[in-house]
């Protein structure tokens, strides 16, 4: 979707953001790659629905990408995820927490000399696999890795 | 899967742990290579989140209002002297807690800057100190001025001053306050913190009554809480530590406050300052 | 009007290792505060990081991203002196663009 269009279909607030965006050059026109907000992919409960919702389809296993997690996160709040595919032709990596309410964390489209390698922080409700899958080409691979958590003490 | 096994029972153990009223306890059933297993996990985590510490937004904000005009006086903090003259910040919060000529009394750096503003800014104490913490939505103007100052001390010698009379006194009633033991659990600080290998669930707790065991805690607080999303200040700590000991809560900038601080500060003495810290 | 962000961007060897520190609440919809009240849902929904003028990442973020967030990103063929802008956008319309110089 180009950003006309995700400027006409958010509103008012929204465009003067986008708007507000491109006179400050984060934004070009002609320069967004990706669509608007997967609602879909975003809200679905299951990580199978949430992986369609956002067109992944028959993922691979792969041991090209690699995840950095801790084993066990002292806080489910702050889980440090690392993750770098060397899947040849990366164009977007995706994080998915299989046991949170939303499975779905985030997308990374990926351009202009951006290497395939992302670090974010994410919330875990609980025990869980995390997921990242790299799209490539119209093909799908995927690596998992359980992190435990725990709840924190009350000192500190 | 080892491996796993033994997390799993560390982890139980931990928990079961926590269940005894008293919170913090010698460890028992799991065994050292089980343990090590754990902290070694919860060392790496540690170690994945200290690099991107959010402190540094809070360092950022409390910067601008620093340098912002405000009050009734329309003045800034830049003539605020935390101990090493009027404006000067680099390294002076490893120089407090110290006596204030101006003020007649041993501050800490909240209670100081609390005087800076008052004094210099034209603003109400009761006012600054009605709600010195973040809590939500509310942002705490203290917390983020913390943040900046202390942030201005990293890799500087703790030293904090030990000659004026009434430095002497702030250490000694300091050291009076952590041994002493109230509340309906009948805590001291020293309860939980003067034995080597405490801990809560998976926190070890520091020696406090020993150099290594301060400096751990002293050189990486203040420090932004990831449970709370928030940047803590020094005075959050000790409310902290009091209200877990079941005791009232102490007013903000108040005397034991300071010399509780006092204390940790010359126990640490000579340590770098590495804050601020990061936290679970 | 978002809060500033704190971008520190700099090359290790020919690659431009970029970080950012954003100041958001990213609430999920689901936590309720100290007085027991659900908090609203509240959280950046997009954010585009630029390398001197190309788009170099797009990201879409949900719910789980962790409060005060930290992203990190790695580019290719960009140097020292390159100007680095970060622009998000949340779900209520509220956006911010802060940049950074290669060091």
């Amino acid at each position: 979707m180009n950003p006309l269009r995700r400027l006409l279909l958010k509103g008012a607030g929204a465009s003067g953001a986008v708007l507000a965006a491109i006179a400050a050059g984060a934004l070009r026109p002609g320069q967004v790659l990706a669509a608007s907000w997967n609602t879909g992919a975003f809200e679905a409960k299951k990580v199978g629905d949430a992986m369609s919702g956002l067109g992944i389809a028959n993922p691979v296993d792969s041991a090209d990408i690699v995840m950095k997690a801790p084993d066990i996160a002292e806080n489910g709040a702050v889980v440090p995820i690392e993750v770098t595919s060397n899947v040849p032709n990366t164009q977007k990596l995706s994080i998915f927490i299989d046991n949170n309410p939303n499975p779905l964390c985030a997308s990374f489209d990926l351009a202009g000399g951006a290497m395939p390698s992302v670090s974010v922080r994410v919330k875990m409700q609980q025990t869980s696999n995390v997921r990242a899958v790299a799209h490539a080409g119209g093909k799908f691979y995927v690596a998992a890795k359980e992190v435990k958590v725990t709840i924190g003490g009350c000192g500190g | 899967m080892r491996f796993r096994r033994v997390i799993g029972q560390s982890l139980m153990a931990a928990l079961l742990c926590a269940a005894v009223p008293l919170a913090c306890a010698q460890d028992g059933a799991a065994t050292k290579e089980e343990k090590d297993a754990t902290i070694q996990e919860i060392e790496r985590y540690r170690e994945m989140i200290a690099d991107g510490n959010p402190a540094e937004l809070y360092e950022l904000r409390g910067e601008e209002m620093w340098k912002t005009p405000r009050g009734p006086k329309k003045a800034t903090l830049q003539g605020c002297d935390l101990g090493l003259g009027p404006g000067v910040v680099k390294g002076a919060y490893a120089k407090l807690p110290r006596f204030f000529a101006d003020t007649g009394k041993v501050q800490d750096l909240e209670s100081r800057l609390v005087s800076c503003m008052v004094n210099l800014q034209g603003m109400n104490e009761a006012e600054v100190i009605a709600r010195p913490f973040g809590q939500d939505a509310y942002k705490s103007d203290l917390e983020a001025l913390v943040a900046y100052v202390v942030g201005q001390s990293k890799g500087v010698t703790i030293a904090p001053p030990l000659e004026h009379a009434k430095e002497k006194e702030a250490y000694a009633l300091g050291k009076r306050m952590f041994l002493y033991r109230a509340g309906p659990y009948d805590f001291s600080c020293a309860t939980c913190h003067s034995e080597n290998g405490r801990r809560i669930r998976l926190q070890d707790l520091p020696n406090l009554t020993t150099h290594i065991g301060a400096s751990r805690a002293y050189a990486t607080w203040p420090a932004y809480r990831v449970s709370q999303g928030e940047f803590r200040s020094m005075q959050w700590r000790m409310n902290d530590c009091f209200r877990q000991q079941r005791f009232p809560e102490p007013g903000y900038g108040s005397e034991v406050v300071t010399a509780l601080i006092s204390y940790l500060a010359q126990m640490a003495s000579g340590s770098p300052y590495e804050g601020p810290g990061i936290k679970r | 009007m978002g809060d500033p962000m704190k971008i520190r961007a700099s090359m290790q060897g020919d690659v431009a290792e970029i970080r950012v520190l954003v100041n958001h609440a990213m609430e999920t919809g689901q936590r309720k505060d100290s007085a027991g009240n659900l908090v609203p849902a509240h959280f950046i929904k997009h954010l585009t990081a630029t390398v001197g003028d190309k788009l170099v990442v797009d990201a879409q973020i949900g719910t789980a991203i962790s409060r005060n967030p930290v992203f990190a990103f790695k580019v290719k063929g960009a140097k020292a002196g390159d100007k680095v802008v970060i622009n998000w956008q949340d779900n209520k319309g509220d956006s911010r663009t802060d940049e950074a110089v290669i060091a």
